[in-house]
């Protein structure tokens, strides 16, 4: 059996009146980005195993056992929590990876792990009664009906939800659920229902549900033409770029196409990023418990850039709710790292769709 | 090995939707799921209706289910799958974890759908736990991996597997038809209705590549496993999903029919349904390749 890895939250202690803790959830795609996320201020990083078991399964990312080791070590000692996402689906023939990673979890330490399958739920639930179970966004669960049967199978304590609810929709499954709830803040915009897409399968065979990834570098091409540079995934032409036109990585639903008699354009999504900090308030009245910063794929120097800013934005918002707002340099600041440098509320906001 | 025809993914008009049916009737498939899965504003049939096509088709001799919504975002798409799931008088699909909630709660016997994300042994075995008496295995699941699951997964559990039509690809909050007409999804104008197999999203090589149907994308080949049915059989896949189109459906479903009885050899029926499929055919996931794949394929022997 694995020691129990599980310290008494910060809230079980507090007084009843308390407010409860907002956390600042960022991502850790290697050992310096996570310092940088640390150093910065996150409440929490989390970060994945270098391999399929999770969903940002791309070369040269992730972690090994021994950076993990190391960097549990510099999060803890700094007060932060550590997260490992073992968000993909094990595939029938070798679910034995995934079950692996749950034990290295627990034996490494971790303050949770993120999940999406059943399975590995019902398997973590029984061999690790203590070790904490978060429902990734990948679980597709978008109303309390879903996440409360989570909770009463597995007992997940906390659920991302997937980035295709309004604000109004957000607050019903919180009033609906003691699930915390942890929603996305900042960062690349799926635009389809997390864990429900197989777009990328569809071209290249691998897709974030089976092999944690989306759009994989192995299926890109890049080609000059004459008709412009090209972008191909497996073949297909996703997107054809004007000389001096910045050319962005060939996500496949953010690619140009025709539809009908329209020609060339975003039929999908524009590559954009999501930025909701001008909903802080909001998120922190309907009882939003985190706010996650998408980006594993990511530099250091943009987690630290983007842990700055919100940690700054959170404890603003905290101190004094009624009269925040976004600062001007605050947005400029993410608009630098933002895909297209522009940012959407996404479905937080109804006219986007 | 029984044969179904899957939800209607597409917006008809009402009295289409109704001749289509009466139409199925006579058809030789053996189970009908029925429902909108797709989008809440398409509202041509309510719920009575739909279930006066299940009487209808259970009059017929055929087993009718009704499916849910696959992505419940407002309040009012919440209340409605519980309106389908609390239905006492038909089997249910269950295409979000909040219906099998439901299902499992009233200990209600269901159909897993095809959106569940059951990829192995250890969740199969959870959802047959809950009282699913048949699933659909997902998209990308190879044959390989899952006539491991059948082999070893719960005994009294039915397989049913995706054999013919667009494949639901994706969902999303955004509905894309009615952002092509650049109309906002709460005034969409019900701009699906256009569009009885959905809209075409093609390259800038002008190649067909995806299909917008509202919120759900598509894919625009066509996924057709006729010609892999004796295998299916062979493998212990209990059921043949065949997804509707505007055009031949009737006749698809005959030339499925005719391969199952070992009427129709499988390659001569993917000759004979070539000109019925609206697009190229593709079988690639079911091979272990990317989906829009298609493989060449020695076929077994008729089982």
């Amino acid at each position: 059996m694995h020691a129990p890895t599980l310290t008494p939250t910060p809230e079980a202690a507090a007084p009843a009146n308390a407010p409860l803790p907002f956390e600042l959830v960022c991502p850790a795609g290697s050992l310096p980005a996570l310092k940088a996320a640390v150093d910065n201020g996150a409440s929490c990083v989390y970060l994945g195993l270098r391999d399929a078991t999770n969903a940002r399964n791309f070369a040269g990312l992730n972690f090994d056992e021994a950076a993990i080791a190391s960097g549990i070590a510099y999060a803890h000692a700094r007060g932060c929590k550590v997260f490992m996402a073992l968000n993909t689906y094990p595939q029938a023939a070798n679910p034995a990876p995934w079950r692996a990673a749950v034990d290295k979890a627990v034996d490494l330490g971790v303050d949770a792990v993120i999940l999406a399958d059943p399975g590995l739920m019902q398997y973590a639930a029984q061999h690790h009664p203590r070790l904490r179970l978060h429902l990734s966004v990948q679980g597709s669960a978008t109303s309390a009906d879903a996440i409360n049967f989570y909770r009463e199978q597995f007992g997940i304590v906390r659920a991302v939800l997937p980035r295709v609810l309004a604000m109004e929709q957000v607050r019903r499954v919180i009033d609906r659920t003691p699930v915390e709830i942890e929603v996305f803040g900042f960062g690349s915009l799926c635009v389809m229902v997390e864990g429900r897409c197989a777009l990328s399968s569809y071209v290249t065979g691998e897709s974030p549900n089976t092999h944690g990834v989306c759009s994989p570098p192995k299926s890109v091409r890049w080609q000059e033409t004459p008709k412009g540079l090209e972008s191909r995934l497996n073949g297909v032409l996703i997107d054809r770029y004007a000389p001096g036109e910045n050319a962005g990585y060939p996500t496949l639903c953010k690619g140009r196409f025709d539809v009908a008699e329209d020609k060339n354009y975003y039929a999908i999504e524009e590559p954009t990023s999501l930025n909701t900090l001008e909903l802080l308030p909001e998120l922190m009245k309907i009882g939003v418990r985190a706010v996650k910063i998408e980006g594993r794929q990511r530099s250091p120097a943009y987690a630290a850039q983007v842990t700055k800013v919100w940690r700054e934005a959170i404890d603003n918002c905290l101190a004094d709710p009624l009269r925040y707002s976004p600062k001007t340099a605050w947005m400029a600041s993410l608009d630098e790292v933002a895909e297209g440098q522009q940012h959407t509320l996404g479905a937080y906001h109804r006219p986007w769709k | 090995m029984k044969l179904s025809l899957g939800a209607l993914q597409y917006y008809w008009p009402r009295q289409t939707i109704f001749d289509f049916y009466q139409a199925i009737a006579a058809s030789p498939v053996d189970i009908i799921y029925l429902g909108e899965t797709v989008c809440s504003r398409r509202h041509e049939l309510r719920l009575s209706d739909w279930i006066d096509i299940a009487d209808l088709m259970r009059d017929s001799g055929k087993e009718a289910v009704l499916s849910t919504q696959v992505l419940l975002e407002s309040g009012i798409e919440v209340s409605a799958m519980h309106k389908v799931t609390g239905n006492p008088d038909y089997l249910i699909e269950a295409n979000d974890m909040g219906a099998v909630q439901r299902l499992s709660a009233a200990q209600r016997p269901f159909v897993g759908g095809l959106h569940l994300n059951i990829y192995n042994q250890p969740a199969l075995t959870w959802l047959a736990s809950l009282g699913a008496t048949r699933w659909v295995a997902p998209l990308e699941m190879k044959h390989q991996d899952l006539s491991a699951l059948i082999q070893d997964g719960p005994k009294d559990l039915q397989t049913e597997v995706f054999a013919y039509g667009r494949m639901p690809l994706a969902f999303s909050a955004r509905c894309f038809t009615a952002r092509q007409r650049n109309l906002p999804k709460d005034d969409c104008q019900f701009a699906c209705m256009d569009h009885p197999d959905g809209l075409m999203l093609k390259t800038r090589e002008s190649e067909d590549f995806l299909v917008l149907n509202g919120i759900q994308t598509q894919s625009a080949r066509v996924h057709n496993l006729i010609d892999e049915l004796p295998r299916m059989q062979s493998m212990g896949v209990a059921v043949a999903r065949i997804s509707p189109q505007a055009q031949h459906t009737h006749e698809i479903l005959a030339l499925f029919d005719a391969v199952r009885r070992g009427t129709l050899a499988p390659h001569d029926a993917r000759t004979q349904l070539q000109p019925l499929v609206p697009d190229q055919s593709c079988n690639g996931y079911w091979h272990g390749q990317p989906g829009l794949d298609l493989v060449e394929t020695q076929t077994l022997a008729t089982a």
